[in-house]
């Protein structure tokens, strides 16, 4: 499964674009929708939470009890976890241990779908047109410090929600990806053997986990994408998101596309210029293509 | 003293003469056989598929007196003007260079007399060839030889060309004695030089980028013309929905048999998979998109005779192409060439100077061609006659045509589209499960769990 | 007779634009057409065959001017990917800076990037003359058959990769050739023909200033010597 798609990512420098961020990145996303009308997802950046976590969770239940979830989680598990449910999204907020609250979910909601664990992350994702995604899930709304998006072009008979971008592994950590890897299912191997486990077949959730299993190895997430260049081949741009931080990297052959734009308010990524277009003041942003190889990396 | 049959004398299954000539080769020159044509092992091929055509439970229409039509329109997606043909049958872009400017112009005769199409190659359009080609489609290819806008506005369709069955995932290649004066000055490169074409285009990458590429085609032939999409057969299913994806009005499918005029021997038998096994699974992906008779199909590699191309038919392919079959028809591999008198003239000795025999050659790359195809020798060249080749040419399609019409009606269809993969078993199990048809006999498809 | 034709796009679709671009455009024979709003959008003015000075303002996204014929088209901004792809004669102006593939299989004509062009840059180029005012990045001139390619700051890594009889001409640094392309030493006419573009390009370099790069011909013939090339 390779991934053809439009990529956009987005970081704001000051407050008040952090308040309207969902007005200035939907645009980018539904723009990119003529790359990748099949599915599409963002993962949001929130100002961290000092002690709670949120999970970001979906089912494909569009009329799901989020309600009822979040209260048989605080009866079994004894903290409360609030929910905040859009459609079949919900984010819940609570100070439970991953390790307690993934296999509760796991037993006891077995449809309900973890998409991103961390103090500021949270994925949405989902199949169909990316216009009517950002709609259902109110993305014009969405206030926080940074952002990457995704829109995919599918090739598997059914598309799932599961293979949409943004891949996350570990806390607070997600790739999108634009390009196909040559080498995905002996990463994956690898990663495996290791104790890693996967949830697809998709090539850039081998290169996720690779990066994620670096960094809890110790490196840095730039040390890890040069361990990454090293032993994944293929071709690839990849944007990628910590808490605190929003990162690029193409392979050294460059052949999928990526422009920046940076102004003293925003840095904002994307696979064609197209989707910046609307972007205030781009007329006197720095535009520029990233270097094959270079690693780019921006703190909020 | 010991006897052939002892043990002394037993040959390595491993290490056998072709294996121990092949390293002895790559000992002594230090680089890969370069040759034409396809893959010479043997594959399942459509030569393992039968026709269960009518008795009792189906009707047979009168071969000699009820007509089974043949007409083939492909590119009804988007364009304007779709490409109207009156039989399934096209001809296989070979290039000029590959080809000699007589044979792109017998091709072009001998399609137009048949109501089909002709395709360009990896270096550009010949004057000769838009000529005698009623409808002639324009190849864009990674190399772009010769590619430019006032042949791109003559064309009847593009064919945008990701790879060929015998080389896929890598580019063309045409050795020096072929290019000629001419040759040289269309491809805009000195005379005589080895060329390596690349193998991927040099303004885009990936379908994402395709889509926009195949956009700029359209606008600027003002969405007149379809546009094909074509690709050597691997990951079939992924790579035919992409094509879609990308906005193609036809998917051209070259499985592993195509051939070419030139390329390393390792890509001609080891890469691909055969053309049977390809077709299903392109027509698989067709059907997952809901696209199927919106995107037509095409496909090709080791397509012969008449039966070839109705299974093809039968088994959901649109039409078919033909580059291998369509040279052997002027006289590849044949002992002689015919003169404009109708007189043969054996050149097995030119074959042996190739270190070759009638029947065995695939020397196609360096341009030695005893019958004057594939050549740019001003020596060679005239032992094809344009109208000679022309006329063997038009008989040869003409009686895959009456063949597949023939086969049509056995089965009771009035049209040979009406052919479908339900009229056709299997007489091997690969060719089962790789056709998806029962094995014959049974209504077991391997594979597939029924029973 | 109109002597400026506006045509916006925010108002009209590239198809609309391109379909006046082919056509209308022949009868109305404005002196001067005027683009706005292109905000990325690929394809605009591809595939002209006229007499026409064209200006696109602002940013552009890919193709833009693809197979260009006679017309002269100015892009007042930066552009995407494979402009003037193909070219064959005219002249395309970038006045920002140009992505991937600028001048791609071009066959004549002349393209003049005013900023930085990006990867592959006069990739299989057939003849067109390019001149970049800034720097080009990895693989230019890739294959490159014949034409010109004048870079006024620096290449990157590279540079003239299994490059045929184009030649390549490089102001600042080169930070590394490709397969078979080497520095040569300038001559009388290599001088002659890089003041000749620059004056064209209209920029301000003295041709004294420039290195040539072409090919060293050792890739010409298949060779075991150069296998790891091939």
């Amino acid at each position: 499964m390779l991934s053809v798609c439009g990529i956009v990512g987005f970081l704001a420098r000051r407050d008040a674009d952090r308040e309207r961020l969902g007005q200035l990145v939907t645009p980018m996303l539904e723009c990119m929708a003529t790359r990748g009308p099949d599915s599409a997802g963002l993962a949001l950046f929130h100002r961290p939470l000092p002690a709670s976590r949120r999970f970001a969770l979906s089912t494909r239940d569009r009329g799901f009890d989020w309600q009822a979830l979040a209260e048989s989680c605080q009866q079994e598990l004894g903290l409360p976890a609030p929910v905040a449910a859009l459609d079949n999204h919900a984010s819940l907020v609570s100070e439970l241990q991953p390790d307690i609250f993934k296999p509760w979910l796991t037993s006891t909601f077995p449809e309900v779908h973890l998409l991103s664990t961390g103090h500021a992350i949270e994925i949405f994702k989902d199949e169909g047109h990316p216009e009517e995604i950002a709609r259902r899930f109110h993305f014009t709304e969405m206030v926080g410090t940074h952002v990457v998006g995704h829109t995919r072009m599918a090739t598997e008979s059914a598309v799932s929600p599961a293979h949409a971008h943004p891949f996350t592994a570990g806390e607070d950590f997600c790739l999108v990806h634009n390009g196909s890897l040559s080498n995905p299912y002996s990463v994956r191997r690898k990663l495996e053997s290791l104790g890693i486990a996967f949830e697809t077949d998709n090539d850039t959730e081998a290169g996720c986990r690779f990066l994620e299993w670096r960094m809890r190895e110790g490196d840095t997430l730039e040390t890890a994408i040069e361990v990454a260049q090293a032993e994944l081949d293929g071709f690839y741009t990849f944007l990628m998101a910590t808490a605190d931080k929003l990162v690029l990297v193409r392979d050294a052959f460059a052949c999928k596309p990526a422009v920046v734009a940076e102004t003293d308010d925003y840095v904002a990524v994307s696979s064609e210029f197209r989707s910046l277009a609307h972007l205030p003041d781009i007329k006197h942003a720095h535009v520029y293509e990233p270097a094959p190889e270079q690693i780019y990396s921006w703190s909020v | 003293m010991s006897s052939d049959k002892s043990i002394q004398r037993e040959e390595s299954a491993s290490f056998n003469e072709h294996s121990l000539f092949y390293i002895r080769q790559a000992a002594e020159y230090g680089l890969y056989e370069i040759r034409g044509m396809g893959a010479k092992r043997r594959v399942p091929s459509f030569d393992d598929l039968i026709f269960l055509s009518a008795s009792a439970s189906r009707y047979p229409l009168e071969g000699y007196r009820e007509k089974c039509e043949s007409k083939t329109v492909l590119g009804t997606r988007y364009a304007k003007q779709p490409i109207e043909l009156e039989i399934p049958i096209t001809i296989a872009g070979m290039s000029f260079g590959s080809l000699s400017a007589n044979v792109k112009e017998a091709l072009g005769q001998a399609a137009t007399q048949m109501g089909t199409s002709t395709t360009t190659g990896d270096g550009g359009m010949t004057p000769e060839e838009r000529e005698s080609s009623k409808t002639l489609v324009y190849q864009c290819l990674p190399s772009r030889y010769g590619f430019n806008p006032n042949d791109l506005r003559k064309a009847d369709a593009i064919e945008m060309v990701l790879g060929q069955g015998a080389k896929p995932g890598g580019g063309g290649m045409l050795l020096g004695q072929k290019v000629s004066p001419r040759v040289a000055q269309m491809r805009t490169l000195p005379e005589g030089i080895d060329q390596r074409s690349a193998c991927r285009h040099p303004d885009w990458t990936g379908p994402d980028d395709l889509k926009i590429k195949i956009e700029e085609l359209r606008e600027i032939t003002d969405w007149k013309i379809p546009v094909y999409v074509k690709m050597g057969a691997t990951r079939v299913r992924e790579d035919v929905k992409l094509a879609v994806k990308a906005g193609a009005d036809v998917v051209v499918i070259d499985g592993m048999q195509g051939g070419t005029a030139a390329t390393q021997q390792v890509f001609i038998e080891h890469t691909g998979i055969p053309t049977l096994a390809a077709l299903p699974l392109a027509v698989e992906a067709l059907s997952d998109m809901n696209v199927l008779g919106e995107v037509q199909l095409i496909i090709s590699g080791g397509i012969r005779t008449g039966a070839d191309v109705a299974k093809a038919l039968a088994l959901g392919a649109d039409a078919v192409s033909i580059g291998q079959g369509v040279l052997v028809a002027l006289g590849c591999n044949h002992h002689a060439y015919q003169r404009a008198d109708g007189e043969e003239v054996d050149v097995t000795a030119d074959y042996a100077k190739l270190g070759t025999a009638p029947g065995y050659c695939h020397h196609c790359h360096t341009g030695q061609c005893p019958v004057g195809i594939t050549t740019q020798d001003p020596e060679l060249e005239p032992r094809l006659i344009p109208e000679v080749g022309a006329k063997r040419l038009k008989n040869y399609l003409q009686v895959l045509n009456m063949e597949l019409t023939t086969l049509a009606r056995a089965c009771g269809k009035s049209n040979v589209h009406h052919l479908e993969k339900e009229d056709l078993a299997a007489l091997t199990v690969e060719a089962a499960a790789m056709a998806k048809v029962p094995l014959a006999g049974t209504s077991w498809i391997p594979g597939t769990g029924s029973v | 007779m109109v002597s400026l034709k506006q045509l916006d796009l925010t108002d009209l679709s590239v198809r609309q634009v391109n379909e006046y671009l082919h056509g209308g455009l022949l009868e109305e024979r404005p002196a001067r057409v005027e683009i706005l709003n292109p905000d990325g959008l690929h394809s605009i003015a591809a595939g002209l065959d006229t007499e026409v000075d064209i200006d696109i303002l602002g940013h552009a996204g890919y193709f833009i001017a693809g197979m260009n014929q006679r017309a002269r088209v100015t892009i007042h901004g930066n552009v995407g990917w494979s402009v003037a792809e193909n070219i064959m004669s005219g002249v395309v102006r970038v006045k920002g800076h140009a992505s991937e593939c600028a001048g791609a299989s071009g066959h004549g004509g002349l393209l003049v990037i005013e900023g930085d062009a990006s990867s592959r840059c006069g990739i299989s180029l057939k003849g067109t003359e390019i001149v970049v005012g800034g720097s080009v990045g990895h693989f230019s001139a890739f294959m490159a058959q014949a034409g010109t390619l004048v870079v006024c700051g620096d290449a990157g890594p590279n540079l003239g990769d299994s490059l045929y009889e184009a030649t390549i001409y490089v102001r600042g640094s080169i930070h590394s050739f490709g397969a078979d392309a080497r520095e040569e030493e300038m001559q009388a006419d290599d001088f002659e023909k890089v003041a000749e573009l620059l004056s064209r390009a209209e920029m301000n370099y003295d041709a004294r200033e420039f290195k040539r790069v072409s090919s060293a011909r050792s890739l010409y013939h298949w060779n075991a010597d150069a296998h790891q090339e091939y």
